[in-house]
């Protein structure tokens, strides 16, 4: 059995048919398919492991307690966090742009100071933001795309003011696919004392993170997104801002004394995970980003580079297609629309023929904004996926597009 | 014909095609007949929300009866408010508002019914009705 063959036969549902046709599967960036292995997991900790963690004084309670706080270990080995440096866990990354806005927000931002986000961004690390900012009466300002859909880097650097108090970006764009300089980023945000945000959602599933040779301030990505469970997303974040950071939420184990006159809270990270955390998503979570670690983030970038290549030649043989998102560095999302004709059909017929794709804006208004558009068919491969479906797509679109001219 | 024999009439035209593609060819091949709104009855309040494609609806009463005349940059999305149309135009508001219609799930298009679908076709059976209502209620006035 070949590669290929062995990784398919990890994800069940690739079996599944729709309409009395193979599926195929390319809605990846939307959410990817689970392993056995995860699902295995998932099962086993609800028929023979569950109860509920921290403070059980039983066997269960202990036994799960280590399962959580060892997936919390995996995940900060997954960053290559440093130990000194914090793992919360979240909703996902939502949830975790929404934590950092709120509490870095009150913390560090005051009337007047400035927070940079780019053009984009999926609107879950920019309305956080754009609701702080409001909030503290500061000023959302936008670091703006090119035609490419990349960042504009001449803009960045002159965008950073002294009242500049953080930058929130996305490691790697949804609607477009386009990788950051994220590092480059990071030095120049530094170089001028502003700490960083980094929206991971995109990235951890097609590149290796490193956060120390990022030197990232906060790194958030979703489990969902990387063939882990739904509902439970890392948060990583350097001790210096969390620890003067209030919480987010009350109630839980975020708490260490209850008393109508003062409540005293737990230390970091439990002081950000209130009430009964998602431990059967994180121990999930962490079998995931351990069966992405066996295979190798890189061999899983060398596959889904050559299928995202392969599918950007052929689809450029196509009349009249414009593909949004041509960045020299790309994960393997295709973003496109085709002359006179509405995305949505396009979608809708594609479905017909057994082919998941996302039609839309990808909740990514700015984006579309920016290109005039409201909104495109995106295809996003991932590492299961093969040539021969893209072969079956790219047919099946040329016999949509005969329907619809 | 009646509301409810407009239905039946669709359920029978769709009854040929047990493809998926054939169906939809219908449906875009409807889509493709209805007249194309006038440019200056695409306005912002013919606009229906909650779409993924633009829905125009505009409705007006001639002898009692209420007309419908829509439009949409997607076509299968025209081509759903094709058959609504059929259905609903040239009824009276009464009648439009009582109506149930039950040819959507007997042809199959039941999937575009779902809140967050992109066409938005609740959305579309809404406006209708709601039009039916204020007209209804002017009649009783």
């Amino acid at each position: 059995m070949n590669l290929q063959e062995q990784i398919r036969r990890d994800f069940p549902i690739l079996k599944t048919k729709v309409y009395n046709k193979p599926l195929i599967y390319f809605d990846n960036a939307a959410t990817t398919q689970k392993p056995r292995i995860v699902i295995d997991t998932v099962a086993d900790c609800y028929a023979s492991k569950n109860s509920n963690i921290h403070r059980g004084v039983h066997f269960l309670s202990e036994q799960l307690t280590d399962k959580y706080e060892e997936s919390r270990a995996i995940a900060a080995k997954f960053l290559n966090a440093k130990a000194t440096e914090k793992i919360i866990f979240t909703r996902g990354t939502t949830e975790s742009a929404n934590l950092v806005a709120f509490s870095f927000g009150e913390a560090f931002i005051n009337k007047g100071d400035e927070v940079i986000v780019s053009e984009m961004e999926h609107h879950s690390n920019m309305v956080p933001w754009q609701i702080m900012c409001e909030r503290k009466n500061a000023k959302l300002i936008k670091l703006p795309i090119t035609k490419s859909g990349e960042l504009d880097m001449e803009v960045f650097p002159k965008l950073i003011t002294g009242k500049t108090r953080i930058l929130a970006i996305t490691h790697v764009s949804n609607a477009l696919g386009t990788i950051n300089p994220i590092k480059e980023i990071i030095e120049i945000a530094h170089s001028n004392c502003v700490p960083v945000f980094v929206d991971g959602a995109q990235a951890v599933q097609h590149i290796n993170v490193d956060v120390q040779d990022l030197d990232a301030d906060f790194y958030a990505f979703s489990g969902h997104k990387i063939y882990g469970p739904t509902g439970i997303g890392v948060l990583y974040g350097k001790t210096k801002y969390l620890e003067k950071m209030p919480p987010y939420q009350g109630g839980g184990e975020m708490i260490k004394k209850v008393s109508f006159d003062k409540t005293t809270f737990n230390e970091l990270p439990f002081i950000f995970e209130a009430g009964t955390p998602n431990y059967v998503g994180a121990i999930g979570l962490a079998e995931a980003l351990k069966y992405v670690s066996n295979i190798g983030i890189e061999k899983i970038a060398e596959i889904e580079t050559d299928l995202l290549n392969y599918a950007t030649d052929k689809l450029k043989d196509i009349e009249d297609i414009e593909i949004f998102g041509n960045a020299k560095h790309k994960s393997s999302v295709i973003s496109f629309n085709v002359k006179n004709i509405h995305h949505s059909d396009i979608g809708t017929l594609l479905d017909k023929l057994g082919i998941a794709v996302r039609t839309g804006s990808h909740c990514a208004d700015p984006v579309m904004d920016y290109f005039g558009i409201s909104g495109t068919v995106r295809a996003s491969l991932a590492f299961y996926n093969t040539k021969e479906e893209i072969d079956v797509f790219v047919a099946g679109l040329k016999r949509v597009l005969g329907m619809l001219r | 014909m009646s509301i409810k024999d407009i239905q039946e009439q669709i359920i029978e035209e769709f009854s040929i095609f047990d493809d998926w593609m054939d169906k939809y060819a219908y449906l875009i091949e409807i889509g493709n007949e209805l007249e194309p709104l006038d440019e200056t009855k695409k306005t912002d309040s013919n606009l229906i929300d909650g779409c993924q494609s633009k829905v125009w609806i505009d409705a007006y009463l001639n002898n009692g009866k209420l007309y419908f005349e829509a439009d949409s940059d997607a076509i299968i999305t025209k081509g759903i408010a094709s058959l609504l149309i059929k259905v609903l135009s040239g009824h009276t508001p009464e009648d439009i508002v009582n109506a149930e219609l039950f040819f959507i799930e007997k042809i199959g298009l039941q999937q575009h019914l779902s809140p967050t679908r992109s066409n938005g076709l609740l959305s579309m059976i809404k406006r209708i009705k709601l039009y039916a209502m204020a007209y209804n209620s002017k009649n009783i006035n």
